[in-house]
């Protein structure tokens, strides 16, 4: 595939340079494509939430931003860098592993299943990146890891291995080692649906103070409507690849214009 | 000649073959130690994004793994001198047996590695952690206890077949007990004391290993 | 002398050793599947005697060298009055070895197939013999088939071992030829391929068509 690389520019400079843009990004599958030419900006302290029946593109969205998937055309930016790019003599070629390692330090990211490592216990989780990533001093590490899990409310599990862990005490530990390493943007990927109902609230309180007292920009994928309508910024509505629709939480859930949109909430309603 | 059991024999060729035993030992140790390096090497080689590298050391393992032993100790020993080039018995013994082993323990490894699930290394990856760290901090440990077991037999199993080392030469424990009992015209003790020594060594060895798995497990918190 | 000269000159005699080796192998299989399947089913006794006997069977054979084992049932059964021509000896201790390991995979085969299975068979008031032939043992065969292929591998590999005792077979030919021409790649390297070839075109290629044969007879293909 050859693209002119030459539409895209270098950097993104200005005022109102958003914190991520995806810019006419193609992602497919041989024929299958799963997202068709993105177009979608997240402001600096944005939350933005991304619903939409399954096999939208929705979590791939958030696997591109995190370099855990290759894009087939387009541009990422994050934080007026290029992403997915570099620039070499002018033009914009693809990244190289060096410049996606420098990139991916402004991302983290939380998952469905949580991929905690289980051979270390929950603070040794949180270190182990800021020790051997960022470099820091195990007791400097050991003091910010602390502090997140206080945050999270798990001061008392800092040295149990995940296996000890429920569900919902694992995910917040996700989020703390996702924090540990002071990333602009935060990406959460379904990160309550792999969790029992009664412990979903422990995990979304702990994002509901992230949104109030932390200015971080958050990309949010979820099937839980209400949370979404009553924690975001934005709400975007994708189907087949593509955003069917967009707009304020009090827009979107209460008002969608689309029909798509319209079938999808009230089926999603009617299901609970 | 009829059966019987020569006590005096027995207490006289004893100490002769404890003595080779620890050379059979020298030599599992030995060979061992080859074949867990270098089974890395072949499993991790056949995870690079080349194609053709991932499918030679494939073959190559293939082979290995389905021709025997005895003869690669063989063709290790004399396809030197062919081109000038002298292998000692132990050299090539020990050439042959680590790689033969190399090449099960690859196997082993392969499997180990491809359990650990996807999800861990796209954890790494968002922590933005370097390939080698992604292997040596998270990925090899959690690969190396469903790699015990596999590991363990093949200890058992390289110990085992050391001696067919015999063949070129080795004064390992059988090589001893056939130079025994071609001096003696005595077959019954020697052979069925080196038949002893090798359950004396591999039972407890097998228990062992399973004891020494479960402690591996318990200390990387994984039960 | 050119390779092809070579293969001229001493093709028949690895003809001849192939042949041998193929031999072993099969004669081999026969007896160590049987050995298999005895101490596999003994080894589920309920009695505690028939359990031990096969226990001690399968720790003796698995926890010592086929070597040792081939050499004592050469030199020392004899002593005993048993007195095996090597070509017998040969597939005789390598069946028995490979046997013992085999019994463990029958045992897990049988063990693996679901419990489920073995209460609705008798719900259906089947007597105990009737359980295991008509509902356990197709099962079983089913699971237990892929690693009695490697097991069929090591099997091929451990009768090169019978050429130490003089048996005529294809490692036994490639060290004579050897130690005439002291062509010592075309003498070894030409047997590993050959032994290369029966494993992977003969033995694999068999024993993925059994599995497919027996798939599709339990209908699970």
């Amino acid at each position: 595939m050859s693209e002119d690389m030459s539409a895209y520019p270098l950097r993104l400079e200005g005022d109102d340079v958003p914190m991520v843009r995806f810019m006419n990004v193609t992602k497919s599958y041989g024929a299958l494509v799963v997202l068709d030419s993105l177009d979608l900006d997240v402001a600096a302290g944005e939350m933005v939430s991304v619903i939409g029946p399954s096999g939208s593109g929705k979590t791939t969205v958030l696997r591109m931003l995190m370099t855990l998937e290759t894009i087939n055309g387009g541009v990422i930016y994050v934080d007026g860098q290029p992403l997915t790019h570099m620039e070499k003599n002018g033009v914009l070629v693809p990244a190289s592993e060096k410049h996606l390692r420098k990139m991916r330090a402004d991302i983290g990211m939380c998952f469905q299943h949580f991929n905690l490592f289980p051979h270390m216990t929950a603070v040794e989780n949180c270190m182990e990146a800021p020790v051997h990533v960022l470099g820091l001093s195990k007791k400097e590490a050991r003091e910010r890891s602390l502090e997140l899990l206080q945050m999270v409310g798990l001061e008392d599990k800092v040295d149990q291995h995940p296996s000890r862990l429920s569900g919902g005490q694992q995910q917040r530990v996700a989020i703390a080692r996702a924090l540990a390493m002071r990333p602009k943007v935060m990406l959460f990927d379904e990160v309550t649906s792999a969790l029992d109902p009664e412990v979903i609230g422990e995990v979304t309180n702990v994002i509901r103070e992230l949104v109030d007292k932390h200015n971080l920009t958050m990309l949010m994928v979820t099937h839980q409507m209400g949370f979404a309508k009553e924690i975001s910024d934005r709400v975007c509505f994708f189907f087949g690849g593509k955003i069917e629709e967009q707009g304020s939480p009090d827009e979107l859930f209460g008002n969608p214009q689309k029909e798509r949109t319209q079938q999808f909430l009230s089926a999603v309603m009617e299901a609970g | 000649m009829g059966f019987d059991w020569r006590w005096d024999f027995t207490f006289e060729i004893l100490p002769r073959l404890l003595l080779a035993t620890l050379n059979t030992l020298l030599a599992a140790g030995l060979g061992y130690a080859i074949a867990v390096v270098l089974g890395l090497v072949l499993a991790l080689a056949q995870r690079t994004p080349s194609r053709v590298l991932t499918r030679a050391v494939r073959e190559v393992v293939e082979f290995i793994r389905s021709t025997p032993l005895v003869l690669q100790i063989f063709f290790v020993y004399y396809v030197g001198p062919q081109f000038g080039i002298r292998l000692s018995p132990w050299t090539s013994g020990m050439i042959a047996i680590g790689l033969h082993y190399a090449s099960y323990l690859s196997e082993v490894y392969r499997g180990g590695l491809e359990s650990v699930p996807k999800g861990q290394w796209e954890a790494a990856r968002a922590l933005n952690f370097s390939t080698a760290r992604t292997y040596f901090r998270i990925i090899i440990p959690q690969a190396l206890p469903p790699s015990l077991a596999g590991m363990g037999n093949y200890l058992v199993g390289i110990f085992k077949d050391t001696p067919m080392l015999s063949v070129i030469g080795v004064a390992e424990l059988m090589h001893t007990a056939n130079a025994i009992g071609s001096e003696s015209y005595r077959f019954l003790e020697p052979y069925t004391l080196v038949g002893v020594i090798f359950l004396l060594i591999s039972l407890p060895t097998a228990a062992l290993i399973r004891v020494f798995e479960s402690w591996v497990r318990k200390k990387l918190g994984l039960i | 002398m050119s390779y092809f000269e070579y293969l001229a000159e001493f093709g028949p005699r690895f003809v001849d050793g192939t042949i041998i080796t193929a031999l072993q192998t099969v004669l081999a299989a026969v007896l160590a599947i049987f050995i298999a399947f005895v101490a596999g089913l003994m080894r589920m006794s309920p009695n505690p005697l028939i359990r031990g006997i096969a226990t001690v069977y399968i720790e003796i054979f698995r926890g010592t060298s086929l070597l040792v084992q081939l050499y004592w049932i050469f030199f020392v059964l004899p002593l005993f009055g048993i007195t095996l021509e090597k070509f017998t000896a040969g597939f005789v201790a390598v069946g028995m070895n490979l046997g013992a390991y085999g019994a463990e995979l029958v045992r897990g085969g049988i063990l693996s197939v679901p419990r489920g299975q073995w209460e609705a068979a008798l719900a259906l008031n089947m007597s105990p013999t009737k359980r295991m032939i008509r509902i356990i043992f197709p099962q079983a065969l089913l699971n237990m088939l892929p690693p009695w292929g490697n097991l069929l591998i090591e099997l091929l590999k451990g009768t090169a071992l019978v050429s130490l005792i003089s048996v005529s077979d294809l490692m036994f030919e490639a060290k004579q030829i050897n130690s005439t021409t002291f062509l010592s790649i075309q003498a070894f390297g030409t047997a590993l391929v050959i032994y290369y070839v029966m494993a992977r075109f003969a033995i694999t290629p068999f024993m993925r068509w059994l599995e497919r044969f027996m798939s599709r007879k339990l209908g699970r293909a």
